[in-house]
């Protein structure tokens, strides 16, 4: 395969195209599909047929605006159709090419305009299952240049330029850790793709192996390339069953296109990737801990260093990212690291996918540049909170994160200001509350998970963990006292400063920071033994007033 | 190291029923490795349902790894399964943006109705109750599982109205 026949294969498919008028395209993401896309998909296609217009159906990956599917969107024109099903398949054929229907017409410029598209830029115009779609929108185009114009360094370089981090939320510089895979000794080394999405409240990384897996699979290659790797591993979820076998096919059709395999781009450049499933263990996000699994070993994190850098699968030097930062590679490279180090803030460039849940108006996900302030994302994207409810916090970062509340929501996002205010980035969900969550049940909820995921191997995290349960937990149902506050921010200190890996040391960030923002909800539950939110059940209370 | 190896012939299949022969497919693709286990252990459970004694051992046993190992990793991921599944399966998610949601109540109500405690199943083999830590389908939540299909926008009525089918067929 060389650039001129990806062009040619780009040309045949604008031209098979071109002999329709129209193309419709249906999300398929799972949002979606829980709706009924798959009865309407079925259902466009029969009328489509019938109608003798010439109209294309395609089905693409996440469109964005989950709360509003099944979601349609009709081109040349752009038109997005929301709360579409099977019965509205003959209304949207038969405008085709006129007014479109105007009770499916989804007006969402606000939540639309403040977003910049670069990781999801496919997402939605492309048939996930097509690499000749993929090749189309300049596919696997920055694989082949990296492979024929440009040297291993070359392409290191470029990537350090950018000033891409690590988007699985610890945020180490991408470029310094290809170049300490590159330098590290030895012929045999790993290219690893982490798609162990554990973060409850998170699917962006579902979303872009779902919605274009080519991409995920052209970043690893060019990774493969720089770092000098001849093998990568994709681990994946097992709860993503759509994502395997969305995977497995594009690495099928990648190989047979021979974008993957021997002698790729007929250079000396050889390099494949095989899937690895998880088996529902959150610890597993956690880099040596996620190796030991994709060795077939129980996921427990080791002490670094040495670094997967160095000594990673099987010992030899093993470079591993996470879905989106792989995914941020191909355009890095097409459009060069200037290009994308001008989007974001000052130390942390380009944009960040989310997922915005909870109580929040549109849920779904959403691709900001850094920086955005965090209240343009909930109130103009998201739309802010719904039923008459007032906002009272965000978390991010799912187990490892932390609850930014009201008072916050001008900071600008960006991996150092979510420091700062006691929470990560993490990986990218964003969970909206209301004055219907309980800040401690909130943080009891998140105690309770890393908890249960806690493997075991450490003290600090096993017992620390379990601890901080109880004390919660005693607080929750009333019987707390002011000394287990105390006691409990010793713990976290505890915690923090002595666990093995980083599910322990960020374990204590949900309890810190609702104590730091809501402190005076606990006291609520200790003094006067009431939860404002109304969610805990008062143990105590029940005594008294019997 | 010198010496004589002697080749190694992983043992028969413990019974002549075909799903075991997928168990071998999956293990002669990878080789017969070591670090084959997890893949192996998931083509197990996707075709019986759930990991018993006897197939656990017939892995280790085919992938020379200890029983002891072979075992621990069974009981470390929540994936695997050493009970049979009931009949039908309803699995509520409790990932954060459900929770946000209200999805606990629903997992009551489902322990309510059926009698039994999450992650069990009924007497009568029917139905089994089961939690998820997120499937990432948040921006529907809460979301249930019907037999591994996601119901977005769950509530008690629908889940307890599924429950009734079930429960009468």
């Amino acid at each position: 395969m060389t650039i001129e026949e990806l062009e040619q294969i780009a040309k045949s498919v604008s031209q098979e195209n071109a002999k329709y008028d129209f193309e419709v395209n249906v999300c398929m993401d799972l949002a979606c599909m829980s709706q009924g896309a798959d009865r309407l998909r079925e259902a466009l296609e029969k009328v489509a047929e019938r109608s003798g217009k010439k109209v294309l159906i395609r089905r693409t990956g996440c469109m964005g605006p989950c709360s509003s599917g099944p979601l349609v969107r009709v081109d040349p024109d752009e038109t997005l159709y929301h709360y579409v099903n099977a019965s509205h398949a003959d209304a949207i054929v038969a405008r085709l090419g006129g007014e479109p229907v105007p009770a499916l017409q989804c007006d969402l410029n606000e939540h639309f305009d403040k977003q910049v598209r670069v990781v999801l830029e496919n997402a939605g115009h492309i048939d996930p299952e097509k690499i000749d779609d993929y090749i189309a929108r300049d596919g696997y185009k920055a694989l082949l240049t990296a492979l024929t114009e440009m040297t291993p360094n070359g392409v290191i370089h470029r990537v350090t330029e950018s000033g891409l981090r690590g988007r699985g939320g610890g945020g180490y510089p991408t470029g310094l850790k290809w170049g300490t895979v590159a330098k590290a000794a030895g012929d045999l080394k790993y290219v690893v793709c982490n798609g162990d999405e554990g973060d409850p409240g998170a699917f962006m990384d579902r979303s872009v192996m779902e919605g274009d897996p080519h991409r995920v699979i052209e970043g690893m290659a060019i990774a493969a390339y720089a770092v000098g790797a001849s093998k990568g591993y994709i681990y994946v979820r097992a709860e993503y069953p759509v994502a395997v076998s969305r995977l497995t096919t594009a690495l099928r059709d990648a190989r047979r296109r021979g974008l993957l395999g021997n002698n790729i781009g007929n250079t000396p450049f050889n390099f494949d990737i095989e899937i690895r499933l998880g088996a529902g263990a959150f610890v597993c996000g956690e880099e040596t801990a996620l190796l030991a699994s994709v060795e077939g070993r129980r996921g427990t994190p080791r002490t670094r260093p040495p670094y997967p850098a160095v000594s990673g699968l099987w010992g030899k030097p093993t470079l591993l990212n996470n879905v989106e930062t792989y995914a941020n590679i191909a355009p890095i490279i097409r459009n060069g690291g200037k290009w994308f180090a001008n989007m974001g803030s000052e130390r942390s460039k380009g944009t960040k996918v989310f997922a915005l849940t909870g109580k929040i108006t549109h849920t779904g996900l959403v691709e900001v540049p850094m920086g955005i302030k965090l209240r343009e994302i909930i109130e103009v994207i998201g739309g802010g909170v719904p039923g008459g409810h007032t906002f009272k916090a965000v978390q991010t970062g799912g187990p490892s994160g932390g609850c930014i509340p009201a008072e916050m929501m001008d900071i600008g996002v960006s991996y150092d200001a979510l420091l700062r205010v006691g929470s990560i980035m993490g990986s990218g969900g964003m969970i909206v509350m209301d004055d219907t969550s309980c800040m401690v049940n909130v943080a009891r909820f998140f105690v309770e998970f890393c908890m249960t995921e806690s493997c075991g191997k450490c003290v600090p995290c096993r017992a620390g963990t379990a601890q901080m349960f109880t004390l919660l937990s005693r607080i929750c149902d009333g019987t707390g006292t002011m000394e287990d506050l105390d006691l409990l921010v010793g713990l976290c200190q505890t915690i923090k400063e002595t666990a093995l890996c980083g599910l322990g040391q960020t374990a204590p960030n949900p309890v810190l920071s609702t104590l730091k923002y809501f402190r005076d909800e606990y006291i609520e539950h200790i003094v006067n033994k009431r939860c404002p939110a109304g969610v805990c059940n008062m143990k105590a209370r029940v005594e008294v007033l019997a | 190291m010198g010496g004589i190896v002697a080749a190694f012939t992983p043992p028969p299949l413990p019974s002549d029923d075909k799903r075991w022969k997928i168990v071998n497919g999956t293990m002669r693709k990878n080789g017969f490795a070591r670090h084959a286990l997890i893949e192996t252990l998931h083509t197990v459970q996707s075709v019986f349902g759930y990991l018993d004694d006897d197939s656990i051992r017939f892995v280790a046993n085919s992938l020379r790894v200890p029983l002891s190992q072979a075992y621990g990793v069974v009981t470390f991921y929540h994936y695997f399964s050493l009970k049979p599944p009931g009949k039908h399966t309803v699995t509520v998610c409790i990932g954060t943006a459900c929770y946000i949601k209200g999805s606990e109540k629903l997992v009551e109500a489902a322990e309510k109705r059926l009698g039994i405690s999450r992650g069990l199943t009924t007497d009568d083999g029917k139905i089994s109750l089961m939690t998820a830590r997120c499937v990432g389908a948040c921006s529907r939540a809460p979301v249930m599982l019907r037999d591994g299909e996601v119901s977005g926008e769950a509530t008690q009525e629908q889940m307890l109205e599924q429950l009734e089918r079930w429960a009468v067929e």
